[in-house]
């Protein structure tokens, strides 16, 4: 064998072994896919089924509630669908995850750029304390969480959990935007500030450009974080403000276990972040690492 | 155009002194160098006179103006960064265009200005593109061009020229030097370059570690070194140093022991009066010493160690004892490597400095 067989021998061994985990990977997603769209029948028949008629029930089902039979009647109206708390937690989802989001990343910017570029008394030490708002598990802090948000006010509301999320993501943003600044030559700026800029100025028309990859990947990062958070908004919501995530879960509970609902929630919530994870691969995996790989 | 005052300016960076006590002053209209090696503080006395550093201590004045307190903007000066990248979303149109956006320039006085400066340094044609799609030197030279647009109280230059290759140096050494003479600007030019320093200084600072050494013309510099440091950094290659005595009278004693020679009078009687220990060290510049095959009257025998053809001239470097001399002549003459030659010195041309202080004495 000599060094270019030995070589591509190599290389398909390596496809093989990408090829299985990704599989594995693969497969609890193929698993809620086929679930959510089997019936009840062929969802539960052992060996499980391979192909099977897809049909949209449990979708319908998660969205109204009594869907498929009559519900009663209304001053004479026929109720047939009443629409279920899915939805409204999933608008809360979307609500809290992008609001949240958003101060995230423009207030993680902001500080981000002064940890970069000024001198800061302590930097260090606030840039650790930062850090470590996020090494303690959520459990930890929840019940002085609950008891504070109980008597603020804040319990059950979305603007108590967009509050919840802006600090948690603040302290990833504030640390990402720092190392991407980072990146950016101090000349830039310096320059610009002889040239005759105020430093507001200098920021918003050369450093702020030169920023956007870099929020876009913190923007990303925190959304799918904020979307897919279950411990918080368990801990910190009842009825009203719920998002999605552990509604989802709380269904296990009653009346029996609906695994063709679940299944198809969870397709929901999945299916946007596996799309956007797709779409921007590369942004995400230079946020990854940390701006350490320069183009 | 303004003349620019520095007084006691210390900056330090945690515990390093990055420029301690420092005191200059550039005159307006004249080119002011600052030369020292990496690290003397070039780049740190001129950020803090642009406003990027806050000096720890002293007074910076441009003008009558105390500026210490005065953000960058206010100051109206012009910096060429030493390693400048220029604004990668822009054309080079734009990057020199933009010192002129943020004052009330009209868009036709900028365009004209902007093809002038464009003009003068050459880079007309790139005017279109991006920075990424042009070269190194023309980048340097971009940045020139943007501090150039303005016409600011006084050009703070951080070794502009070190990134173009030879040729195109010079030739930009010559150029900003007749572009300051003409404008009447104001320039402090920091550079550890001590032919560009010669070539282009009205005066030249020269600072290590922070500190001024020396100040004076070229000429000053050149053949009045302050001590060991300067005679040596300055020049290519610098000044020769051999220890010697100072045997009363007027004799010194190379090596010692090596050769002896009468000092001039104006040379012995300096040492007479101020020098404490007879230990010294004989100073002669490479192109003060002369070579020959053969001996005579005045000329003291060396052995050829090395010889580094530069051109037209060439540097020889003479073994003496354990001492190295060299010696800079025109090429042509030909000598070999262990050759036994005999050389001879401009007796007014030796400089004399204490061996314990490396004080310049003669
Ligand atoms: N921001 C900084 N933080 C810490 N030390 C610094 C900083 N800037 C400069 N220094 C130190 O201050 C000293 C002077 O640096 P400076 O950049 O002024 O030297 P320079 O004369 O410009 O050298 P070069 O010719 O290499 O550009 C150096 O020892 C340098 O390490
Ligand atoms: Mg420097």
């Amino acid at each position: 064998m000599n060094e270019f067989q030995r070589r591509a021998l190599k290389n398909r061994v390596i496809v093989v072994i990408l090829v299985v985990l990704l599989c594995v990977y693969l497969f609890p997603l193929y698993w809620m896919f086929s679930t959510a769209t089997k019936s009840k029948v062929d969802a539960f028949s052992l060996p499980p089924k391979w192909v099977w008629r897809p049909q949209g029930d449990n979708f319908r089902g998660i969205f109204y509630v009594g869907a498929g039979g009559a519900l009663g009647t209304v001053r004479g109206i026929e109720l047939k669908l009443k629409p279920s708390a899915f939805l409204r937690q999933l608008g809360n989802s979307i609500v809290v995850s992008f609001v949240s989001t958003l101060l995230a990343t423009f207030l993680g910017a902001l500080s981000g750029y002064v940890f970069s570029r000024m001198r800061v008394r302590g930097k260090d030490d606030l840039l650790f304390v930062i850090l470590s708002s996020r090494m303690l598990p959520p459990v930890v802090i929840a019940i002085p969480l609950v008891m504070m948000y109980r008597s603020l006010g804040l319990f059950d509301t979305r603007f108590g959990l967009i509050i919840m999320y802006t600090v948690f993501n603040l302290a990833f943003a504030v640390w990402m935007m720092r190392s991407f600044v980072d990146d950016i030559p101090r000349e830039y700026e310096e320059a610009a500030l002889v040239d005759g800029y105020s430093r507001f100025q200098a920021f918003f028309k050369f450093v702020f450009p030169e920023m956007r990859v870099g929020m876009v990947a913190t923007a990303i990062f925190s959304l799918i974080m904020t979307w897919n958070e279950f411990t918080f908004s368990l801990l910190l919501t009842g009825e009203r403000a719920r998002t999605a995530v552990p509604s989802i879960a709380h269904s296990l509970g009653t009346a029996g276990v609906n695994w063709g609902h679940i299944a198809a929630g969870s397709f929901l919530m999945v299916l946007p972040v596996v799309v956007f994870t797709f779409l921007l691969g590369g942004n995400l995996i230079r946020g990854f690492t940390f701006g350490a790989i320069k183009e | 155009m303004a003349r620019l005052v520095i007084e006691n300016l210390t900056k330090r960076f945690g515990r390093v002194v990055a420029v301690s006590g420092l005191s200059l002053e550039a005159q307006s209209g004249t080119i002011t160098v600052l030369l020292g090696p990496t690290g003397a503080g070039k780049t740190t006395t001129l950020r803090c006179v642009a406003g990027l550093e806050h000096p720890d201590s002293g007074t910076i004045r441009i003008g009558e103006r105390v500026v210490n307190d005065l953000p960058p903007k206010d100051r109206d000066v012009a910096f060429v960064f030493q390693n400048f990248s220029l604004y990668p979303r822009y054309t080079v149109f734009e990057n020199i265009a933009s010192p002129l956006r943020i004052r009330n320039i009209s868009r036709d006085e900028i365009e004209r200005r902007v093809r002038e400066v464009a003009h003068f340094l050459h880079i007309d044609h790139l005017l279109e593109r991006r920075p990424i799609h042009i070269s190194g030197g023309e980048m340097q030279r971009v940045a020139i061009a943007r501090a150039l647009v303005r016409n600011p109280q006084l050009f703070l230059l951080d070794e502009p020229l070190t990134n173009l290759d030879a040729k195109i140096r010079e030739e930009m050494r010559t150029e900003l030097k007749r572009l300051q003479g003409e404008t009447g600007a104001t320039f402090l030019y920091a550079t550890p370059d001590q032919a560009e320093a010669l070539s282009m200084g009205d005066r030249i600072v020269v600072i290590r570690q922070g500190h001024v050494v020396q100040v004076g013309t070229p000429h000053e510099i050149y053949h009045y070194p302050r001590n060991v440091f300067v005679a040596d950094f300055v020049g290519s290659p610098g000044m020769n140093f051999v220890p010697a005595l100072f045997e009363g009278e007027g004799k010194l004693n190379v090596g010692p022991g090596y050769f002896t020679f009468e000092l001039p009078e104006e040379a012995a009687s300096v040492c007479r009066r101020t020098l404490k220990r007879p230990e010294v060290l004989f100073g002669i510049r490479p192109e003060d010493i002369l070579l020959s095959i053969q001996g005579g009257e005045g000329w003291y025998p060396a052995q050829v160690d090395v010889i580094e053809p530069l051109g037209v001239i060439q540097i020889v470097r003479l073994r003496l004892n354990g001492h190295v001399l060299r010696v800079r002549g025109e090429e042509g003459a030909s000598f070999e490597a262990g050759e036994r030659v005999f050389f001879r010195f401009k007796k007014e041309k030796v400089r004399i400095f204490d061996r314990l202080t490396e004080e310049r004495i003669f």
